[in-house]
Protein backbone atom coordinates (compact mmCIF):
# COMPACT_ATOMS: atom_id res chain seq x y z
CA UNK A 1 0.00 0.00 0.00
CA UNK A 2 1.58 3.36 -0.85
CA UNK A 3 2.08 5.75 1.64
CA UNK A 4 2.26 9.60 2.20
CA UNK A 5 5.78 10.62 2.06
CA UNK A 6 6.36 12.98 5.08
CA UNK A 7 7.96 16.73 4.35
CA UNK A 8 10.56 17.73 6.81
CA UNK A 9 9.90 20.88 8.37
CA UNK A 10 12.56 22.76 10.44
CA UNK A 11 10.48 22.31 13.96
CA UNK A 12 11.29 18.79 13.73
CA UNK A 13 15.07 19.31 14.94
CA UNK A 14 13.97 21.03 18.29
CA UNK A 15 15.49 18.58 20.18
CA UNK A 16 18.41 20.49 19.55
CA UNK A 17 17.09 23.95 21.51
CA UNK A 18 16.19 21.47 24.29
CA UNK A 19 19.97 19.95 24.54
CA UNK A 20 21.37 24.16 24.03
CA UNK A 21 19.17 25.39 26.54
CA UNK A 22 20.65 23.27 29.48
CA UNK A 23 24.30 24.05 27.78
CA UNK A 24 23.45 27.46 27.97
CA UNK A 25 21.99 27.55 31.67
CA UNK A 26 25.19 25.84 32.58
CA UNK A 27 27.53 28.91 31.58
CA UNK A 28 25.13 31.60 32.27
CA UNK A 29 21.96 30.86 34.24
CA UNK A 30 20.44 33.96 32.80
CA UNK A 31 19.69 32.23 29.83
CA UNK A 32 17.06 30.21 32.12
CA UNK A 33 14.70 32.64 31.30
CA UNK A 34 14.33 31.48 27.34
CA UNK A 35 13.24 28.65 28.97
CA UNK A 36 9.92 30.30 29.55
CA UNK A 37 9.11 30.68 25.59
CA UNK A 38 8.17 26.55 26.25
CA UNK A 39 5.74 27.96 29.28
CA UNK A 40 3.97 30.45 27.33
CA UNK A 41 3.70 29.02 23.63
CA UNK A 42 1.84 26.06 24.09
CA UNK A 43 -0.55 28.22 26.53
CA UNK A 44 -0.73 30.78 23.54
CA UNK A 45 -1.70 27.83 21.17
CA UNK A 46 -4.34 26.83 23.51
CA UNK A 47 -5.84 29.52 24.25
CA UNK A 48 -6.09 31.44 21.27
CA UNK A 49 -5.94 28.43 18.26
CA UNK A 50 -7.74 25.63 20.92
CA UNK A 51 -5.05 22.61 19.52
CA UNK A 52 -2.18 21.37 20.61
CA UNK A 53 0.20 21.73 18.07
CA UNK A 54 3.23 23.02 20.20
CA UNK A 55 3.00 19.60 21.78
CA UNK A 56 2.30 17.69 18.66
CA UNK A 57 4.74 18.78 16.24
CA UNK A 58 7.22 21.62 18.51
CA UNK A 59 8.02 20.49 21.78
CA UNK A 60 12.04 20.03 22.03
CA UNK A 61 11.82 18.02 25.11
CA UNK A 62 9.34 15.47 23.13
CA UNK A 63 11.14 14.94 19.99
CA UNK A 64 14.69 14.90 22.46
CA UNK A 65 13.11 11.41 24.34
CA UNK A 66 12.22 10.40 20.58
CA UNK A 67 15.38 10.86 19.32
CA UNK A 68 17.12 9.29 22.68
CA UNK A 69 14.58 6.89 23.25
CA UNK A 70 13.67 5.39 19.29
CA UNK A 71 16.78 6.19 17.19
CA UNK A 72 19.60 5.93 20.17
CA UNK A 73 17.48 2.83 21.56
CA UNK A 74 17.55 4.13 24.87
CA UNK A 75 14.20 3.29 25.62
CA UNK A 76 12.78 -0.49 26.78
CA UNK A 77 9.95 0.56 25.22
CA UNK A 78 7.64 -1.12 27.64
CA UNK A 79 3.49 -0.29 28.85
CA UNK A 80 3.68 2.36 31.37
CA UNK A 81 1.73 1.74 34.75
CA UNK A 82 -2.33 2.84 33.51
CA UNK A 83 -1.89 5.26 36.56
CA UNK A 84 0.82 7.41 34.96
CA UNK A 85 -1.64 8.55 32.82
CA UNK A 86 -4.58 8.85 34.79
CA UNK A 87 -6.58 11.62 35.09
CA UNK A 88 -6.24 12.05 38.79
CA UNK A 89 -2.20 11.56 38.73
CA UNK A 90 -2.11 13.94 35.58
CA UNK A 91 -4.16 16.47 37.21
CA UNK A 92 -2.45 16.11 40.80
CA UNK A 93 0.96 15.92 39.22
CA UNK A 94 -0.08 19.62 37.87
CA UNK A 95 -0.69 20.98 40.93
CA UNK A 96 1.97 19.78 42.53
CA UNK A 97 4.01 21.09 39.83
CA UNK A 98 2.31 24.53 39.34
CA UNK A 99 2.45 24.86 43.77
CA UNK A 100 6.57 24.78 43.12
CA UNK A 101 6.48 26.54 40.39
CA UNK A 102 4.58 29.53 43.03
CA UNK A 103 6.85 28.59 45.59
CA UNK A 104 9.83 29.29 43.16
CA UNK A 105 8.12 32.89 42.17
CA UNK A 106 8.28 33.35 45.85
CA UNK A 107 12.12 32.26 46.83
CA UNK A 108 12.51 35.29 43.71
CA UNK A 109 10.05 37.70 45.47
CA UNK A 110 12.19 37.57 48.49
CA UNK A 111 15.07 38.34 46.81
CA UNK A 112 13.05 41.04 45.18
CA UNK A 113 12.11 42.53 48.18
CA UNK A 114 15.44 42.43 49.99
CA UNK A 115 13.97 39.61 52.78
CA UNK A 116 15.68 37.02 50.78
CA UNK A 117 19.15 36.66 49.34
CA UNK A 118 20.47 35.24 46.16
CA UNK A 119 21.44 31.27 45.84
CA UNK A 120 23.71 30.47 43.98
CA UNK A 121 22.69 26.74 43.65
CA UNK A 122 19.81 25.07 41.78
CA UNK A 123 17.73 22.40 43.20
CA UNK A 124 16.93 18.94 41.88
CA UNK A 125 13.69 16.87 42.11
CA UNK A 126 12.45 19.60 44.84
CA UNK A 127 14.66 18.34 47.47
CA UNK A 128 18.52 18.08 46.42
CA UNK A 129 20.79 21.24 46.62
CA UNK A 130 23.78 21.55 44.47
CA UNK A 131 25.97 24.35 43.37
CA UNK A 132 25.87 25.95 40.51
CA UNK A 133 28.09 29.16 41.22
CA UNK A 134 30.28 29.28 38.59
CA UNK A 135 27.09 30.00 36.10
CA UNK A 136 26.49 33.76 37.58
CA UNK A 137 29.49 36.23 38.37
CA UNK A 138 26.48 39.61 38.54
CA UNK A 139 25.21 41.11 35.40
CA UNK A 140 23.62 44.45 34.88
CA UNK A 141 20.40 42.75 36.06
CA UNK A 142 19.11 42.65 39.70
CA UNK A 143 19.52 39.52 42.10
CA UNK A 144 15.93 38.47 41.63
CA UNK A 145 16.35 38.03 37.77
CA UNK A 146 19.14 35.63 38.84
CA UNK A 147 17.63 34.16 41.24
CA UNK A 148 14.17 32.92 38.78
CA UNK A 149 16.98 31.48 36.15
CA UNK A 150 18.33 29.21 38.84
CA UNK A 151 15.06 28.60 40.08
CA UNK A 152 13.41 28.28 36.79
CA UNK A 153 16.17 26.40 36.04
CA UNK A 154 16.13 23.42 38.35
CA UNK A 155 12.21 22.97 37.38
CA UNK A 156 13.44 22.15 33.83
CA UNK A 157 16.58 20.22 34.65
CA UNK A 158 14.46 18.22 37.12
CA UNK A 159 11.17 17.45 34.72
CA UNK A 160 13.51 16.41 31.99
CA UNK A 161 15.54 14.04 34.27
CA UNK A 162 12.55 12.79 34.99
CA UNK A 163 11.08 12.53 31.34
CA UNK A 164 14.76 11.05 30.92
CA UNK A 165 13.91 8.25 33.91
CA UNK A 166 10.48 7.02 32.23
CA UNK A 167 11.88 7.28 29.02
CA UNK A 168 14.33 4.51 29.69
CA UNK A 169 11.99 2.60 31.50
CA UNK A 170 8.54 2.23 29.70
CA UNK A 171 8.33 4.09 25.88
CA UNK A 172 9.80 6.86 24.59
CA UNK A 173 7.49 9.86 25.11
CA UNK A 174 5.89 8.63 28.33
CA UNK A 175 6.96 12.12 30.09
CA UNK A 176 3.94 13.82 27.47
CA UNK A 177 1.11 11.08 29.24
CA UNK A 178 2.14 13.39 32.58
CA UNK A 179 3.30 16.44 31.95
CA UNK A 180 2.03 19.43 33.61
CA UNK A 181 1.93 21.45 30.05
CA UNK A 182 0.42 18.54 28.44
CA UNK A 183 -2.84 18.05 31.01
CA UNK A 184 -3.25 22.23 31.37
CA UNK A 185 -3.23 22.73 27.36
CA UNK A 186 -5.56 19.06 26.67
CA UNK A 187 -7.74 20.92 30.08
CA UNK A 188 -7.87 24.57 28.08
CA UNK A 189 -8.69 22.89 24.45
CA UNK A 190 -11.54 20.65 25.99
CA UNK A 191 -12.79 23.35 27.75
CA UNK A 192 -12.41 25.06 24.40
CA UNK A 193 -14.58 22.40 22.61
CA UNK A 194 -17.01 21.13 24.93
CA UNK A 195 -20.47 20.47 23.28
CA UNK A 196 -18.56 19.85 19.88
CA UNK A 197 -18.35 16.68 17.48
CA UNK A 198 -15.40 15.89 15.60
CA UNK A 199 -15.25 15.38 11.94
CA UNK A 200 -16.66 11.78 11.71
CA UNK A 201 -19.50 13.27 13.36
CA UNK A 202 -19.25 11.21 16.41
CA UNK B 1 -8.20 -11.50 6.70
CA UNK B 2 -10.01 -9.08 8.21
CA UNK B 3 -9.31 -5.39 7.95
CA UNK B 4 -7.50 -3.93 10.83
CA UNK B 5 -7.32 -1.02 12.11
CA UNK B 6 -6.64 1.72 14.82
CA UNK B 7 -8.90 2.61 17.56
CA UNK B 8 -7.72 5.42 19.84
CA UNK B 9 -9.50 4.98 23.11
CA UNK B 10 -10.66 9.14 23.67
CA UNK B 11 -10.63 8.95 27.32
CA UNK B 12 -7.30 7.68 27.84
CA UNK B 13 -5.34 9.80 25.23
CA UNK B 14 -3.42 12.54 26.19
CA UNK B 15 -3.62 14.33 22.89
CA UNK B 16 0.51 14.50 22.67
CA UNK B 17 0.01 13.98 18.93
CA UNK B 18 2.88 11.08 19.13
CA UNK B 19 0.64 8.52 16.78
CA UNK B 20 0.40 11.31 14.52
CA UNK B 21 3.80 11.77 13.88
CA UNK B 22 4.14 7.75 13.81
CA UNK B 23 1.03 7.48 10.96
CA UNK B 24 3.03 6.31 8.04
CA UNK B 25 -1.05 6.86 6.16
CA UNK B 26 -1.26 9.86 7.58
CA UNK B 27 -4.63 8.88 8.77
CA UNK B 28 -4.72 10.49 12.37
CA UNK B 29 -5.42 13.85 13.73
CA UNK B 30 -5.64 15.16 16.81
CA UNK B 31 -9.05 16.64 16.90
CA UNK B 32 -9.39 20.12 18.72
CA UNK B 33 -6.35 19.54 21.18
CA UNK B 34 -8.40 16.74 22.96
CA UNK B 35 -8.23 13.39 21.77
CA UNK B 36 -6.65 11.36 18.35
CA UNK B 37 -9.06 10.55 15.58
CA UNK B 38 -8.60 8.35 13.04
CA UNK B 39 -9.63 7.59 9.76
CA UNK B 40 -10.98 4.46 8.51
CA UNK B 41 -10.44 4.99 5.04
CA UNK B 42 -6.83 5.40 5.70
CA UNK B 43 -5.58 3.43 8.20
CA UNK B 44 -3.78 0.26 7.24
CA UNK B 45 -3.72 -1.32 10.47
CA UNK B 46 0.14 -1.26 11.20
CA UNK B 47 0.11 -1.01 14.47
CA UNK B 48 2.88 1.64 14.38
CA UNK B 49 0.57 4.21 16.35
CA UNK B 50 -0.01 1.70 19.45
CA UNK B 51 3.86 1.05 20.02
CA UNK B 52 4.43 4.74 20.36
CA UNK B 53 1.58 5.61 22.10
CA UNK B 54 2.74 6.51 25.96
CA UNK B 55 -0.80 6.33 27.49
CA UNK B 56 -1.22 2.81 25.89
CA UNK B 57 -4.48 4.21 24.36
CA UNK B 58 -4.65 2.80 20.83
CA UNK B 59 -5.94 -0.62 20.60
CA UNK B 60 -6.21 -2.65 16.94
CA UNK B 61 -9.54 -3.69 15.97
CA UNK B 62 -10.79 -6.23 13.54
CA UNK B 63 -13.11 -4.34 11.34
CA UNK B 64 -15.42 -7.07 10.46
CA UNK B 65 -15.84 -7.31 14.77
CA UNK B 66 -15.70 -3.82 15.91
CA UNK B 67 -18.59 -3.03 18.41
CA UNK B 68 -17.46 0.99 18.66
CA UNK B 69 -16.21 3.49 16.94
CA UNK B 70 -13.91 5.16 19.65
CA UNK B 71 -16.86 6.44 21.45
CA UNK B 72 -15.61 5.07 24.48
Amino acid sequence: MATTKKKTHWYQYLWIWSILYFALGFFNILFAWLGLIDFILPLIFAIVGGNKWFCNNMCGRGQLFWVLGRNLKCSRRKSAPKWLSSKWFRYGFLTFFMTMFGTMIFQTYLVFSGAGTLRKAIKLFWTFRVPWKWAYNGSVFPDWVAQFGFGFYSLMLTSTLIGLIVMVLYRERTWCSFCPMGTMTQGICQLKARGDRDDNGR
Amino acid sequence: MAKRRANPRRRDCVACGVCVLQCPNGAIHVHRGCYAVVDEQLCMGCGLCGQACPADAIDLMDVKQEGNNGNN
